[in-house]
């Protein structure tokens, strides 16, 4: 059973602080939070439509747990996951191509900010239904291990995700599965502070989301998610373990979102601009800076060439958006089954 | 060919392509050391194991929702509803999630998920364990729903489900389970989606029907043939998505009335969809208003007598064949 940490982790990662890794750490969070400022901007010019929930503020819990992960596992997340899909590795031009409707996006513009996909980099989706990818990662997990892999996976969700019916579903099999080595899924929990608008206080009856887990004989640590370093100590440990035991964890993986829950959240009657300020001194990427210029030598040139090459990639991506063509009519009838049958309706086949 | 009750045949196709394949796994609630509520998973979990025969807790969106994820990655699994009133409870993980993700991933993952189990009325089992779903799942695009009405066809149609891509509602006729009949015996027998056939052929009425209401349509083509001297064509769907209106269009074209025969309510049902698509195609070709067969519109009731009220029964369909031939 799962000894719960009252407190966060905020131990350094047991890894040289100057490998060039760090660096390349901080290069690829700034590089998110420059592609999810550009999704931003171009949602209000108009080219981007429906839902954009951007991930700025949260940068660590991604990279920080994706960084300990191998490049055959497996990956899930909610609708906020135009990080995710960017740190397996997505072109950045198809990501921004997705979200502008274009046919060569990830998901050839027919999921949209919320349904990234790219499984060739082990991007088994967003979703859109809080807290309904949970069993999805569980069953997968099964399935890796059904097949003597040692492949995990990793399920990302928010703590709004927690009071669903399908998370105590998803945490309970998970649970039993584990218990014979059959489910090796890390849940993490990216705990912003809220679901949507409401206050954890105000939507969870027990606060301590780590302990939860515990109910579901999973175990599971929190951690300070503003600093990288301690999320990849936590992840690096983890996902070792995991691939041995086959076992369900989970992390609890305290952040804080700075945008508004979508692009629509503009006024945030929720939380005061106070909050919002004062958590910005906390900022994975100021943290991250900070300590490697410290500990490190990193200097301002190194930061600004950072700055300046995730400005390029961006706009390239923008540009890469904006110039390739809608999908083509027909794509509106594929994809729907993979096999329809041997007398199908004329408007079911689009060939 | 073997004498095979509809149970058997399930129960058959199931185990031999876990034979042919060990990817293929179930998974439902006391189908192993239970052996299932009917009896379809008896001797599977002696035989296969606790890793491809699964016990799972009462947890319909847990079942399905792993089940998509299992598929994602390469297994082929069947989930057992206790009954099909249960899969309800994974509405969400049916209709927002299996049928949508090949679609919203642009195609990129197949989703062979099969959720298969005992549907319609049963015996006074009232109203949260006898209702249909064709209609409720059918409307959704992304999902195939499969209705067989004999045991060949429960056989057939169950290991094209299994080998398919898709995931797949597999609807059978509880009330069926017991009924015997021939089933081919070869391993690759199977029974494409999307083909509805003549289940008996005849001259003066079309009854479209599926299932349970299937076999009923035909005892009353041979009573209205030896009472009456009416010849009923009976045309099977199959499948309800996809749906293959061709044969009916043909018998109609040659009876020119049509009766559909339904265990459901009436409101948005399938007869609807049904005699709508006749009348889109086969207007001129009518010779009376498209005539429904259904079920009262009314949650089921406990008490027997009430309970039969509900129920589509063979005067019914009687009535409904005289009724496009004018003759009432």
């Amino acid at each position: 059973m799962g000894k719960q940490k009252s407190e966060p982790s905020t131990a350094v990662a047991d890894i040289a602080a100057c490998a060039p890794e760090w660096t390349e750490i901080l290069r690829q969070m700034i590089f998110i939070r420059r592609f999810e400022e550009a999704t931003e901007r171009e949602f209000r010019k108009g080219k981007i439509g429906g839902y954009l929930h951007v991930y700025s503020g949260q940068e660590a819990v991604c990279v920080g747990i994706l960084g300990a992960t191998k490049k055959q596992d497996v990956v899930f997340a909610g609708y906020r996951d135009h990080a995710h899909a960017l740190v397996l590795g997505s072109d950045p031009g198809k990501v921004m191509a997705e979200l502008f409707g274009k046919g060569t996006g990830v998901s050839k513009g027919k999921g949209g900010s919320m349904h990234l996909f790219d499984v060739e980099h082990g991007f088994y989706g967003g979703y859109g239904i809080v807290g309904g990818h949970l069993t999805l990662a569980t069953g997968a997990a099964y399935a890796l291990r059904y097949n003597k892999s040692e492949r995990i996976v990793v399920c990302y969700f928010g703590d709004g995700a927690m009071n669903i019916g399908s998370f105590h579903e998803a945490m309970n099999m998970a649970g039993l599965w584990g218990k014979q080595g059959m489910c090796p899924v890390l849940f993490v929990i990216e705990n912003n502070g809220y679901a949507m608008g409401t206050a954890i206080d105000r939507h969870s009856a027990l606060t301590d989301l780590a302990a939860r887990v515990n109910a579901y004989n999973i175990q599971s640590e929190k951690v300070d998610a503003q600093d990288v370093f301690a999320v990849r100590g936590v992840a690096d440990r983890v996902v070792s373990k995991m691939r041995q035991d086959g076992k369900p964890y989970c992390i609890e993986a305290i952040t804080y979102r700075f945008s508004g829950h979508g692009a629509a959240d503009i006024l945030q009657p929720y939380r005061s601009k106070d909050e919002v300020e004062k958590q910005k001194h906390r900022d994975p990427i100021l943290i991250l800076r900070n300590r490697l210029a410290e500990m490190c030598g990193l200097k301002d040139e190194d930061v600004k060439r950072f700055e300046d090459e995730a400005a390029e990639r961006v706009a390239a991506a923008v540009k890469f958006a904006e110039e390739s063509p809608a999908p083509e009519p027909g794509e509106l009838f594929t994809d729907v089954v993979a096999e329809h049958g041997p007398r199908p309706v004329a408007e079911d086949v689009s060939e | 060919m073997s004498e095979m009750s509809y149970r058997d045949a399930i129960r058959a196709a199931m185990m031999e392509e876990m034979d042919r394949d060990p990817n293929v796994l179930i998974m439902g609630e006391d189908i192993g050391i239970y052996e299932g509520t009917f009896r379809i998973t008896a001797g599977m979990l002696k035989k296969y194991g606790p890793q491809r025969v699964i016990d799972t807790p009462i947890a319909e969106a847990g079942m399905v929702g792993t089940a998509v994820g299992m598929a994602m990655l390469g297994l082929r699994p069947i989930v057992e509803m206790m009954t099909v009133n249960f899969a309800i409870v994974a509405a969400d993980q049916i209709l927002n999630h299996a049928a949508k993700i090949r679609y919203f991933s642009g195609g990129q993952v197949d989703i062979p998920v099969v959720i298969r189990g005992p549907h319609g009325a049963g015996v006074q089992l009232s109203a949260q364990h006898s209702q249909s779903f064709e209609s409720f799942y059918a409307h959704f695009p992304g999902i195939k729903v499969v209705a067989p009405g004999s045991p060949a066809d429960a056989k057939g149609l169950l290991k094209t489900a299994i080998r398919g891509k898709d995931p797949v509602v597999f609807l059978e006729s509880a009330a069926l389970y017991g009924m015997k009949g021939e089933v081919p015996d070869d391993p690759n027998f199977t029974v494409p989606f999307g083909e509805s056939r003549v289940a008996r052929e005849g001259r003066d009425v079309t009854i479209v029907s599926w299932g349970r209401m299937l076999q009923m349509s035909l005892i009353v083509a041979e009573k209205l043939a030896k009472d009456e001297n009416v010849e009923v064509e009976v045309i099977d769907l199959r499948c309800l998505r996809p749906l293959d209106m061709e044969p009916v269009y043909a018998s109609i074209s040659k009876t020119h009335r049509a009766v559909v025969v339904q265990e459901q309510w009436k409101p948005f049902g399938p007869g609807a969809e049904i005699s709508a698509s006749i009348n889109e195609k086969m207007f001129d070709e009518l010779d009376a208003p498209v005539a429904r067969v259904t079920g009262e519109d009314v949650p089921m009731p406990y008490a027997r007598n009430l309970e039969l009220l509900a129920t589509p029964h063979e005067e019914h369909v009687i009535a409904a064949v005289k009724r496009v031939m004018y003759r009432e």
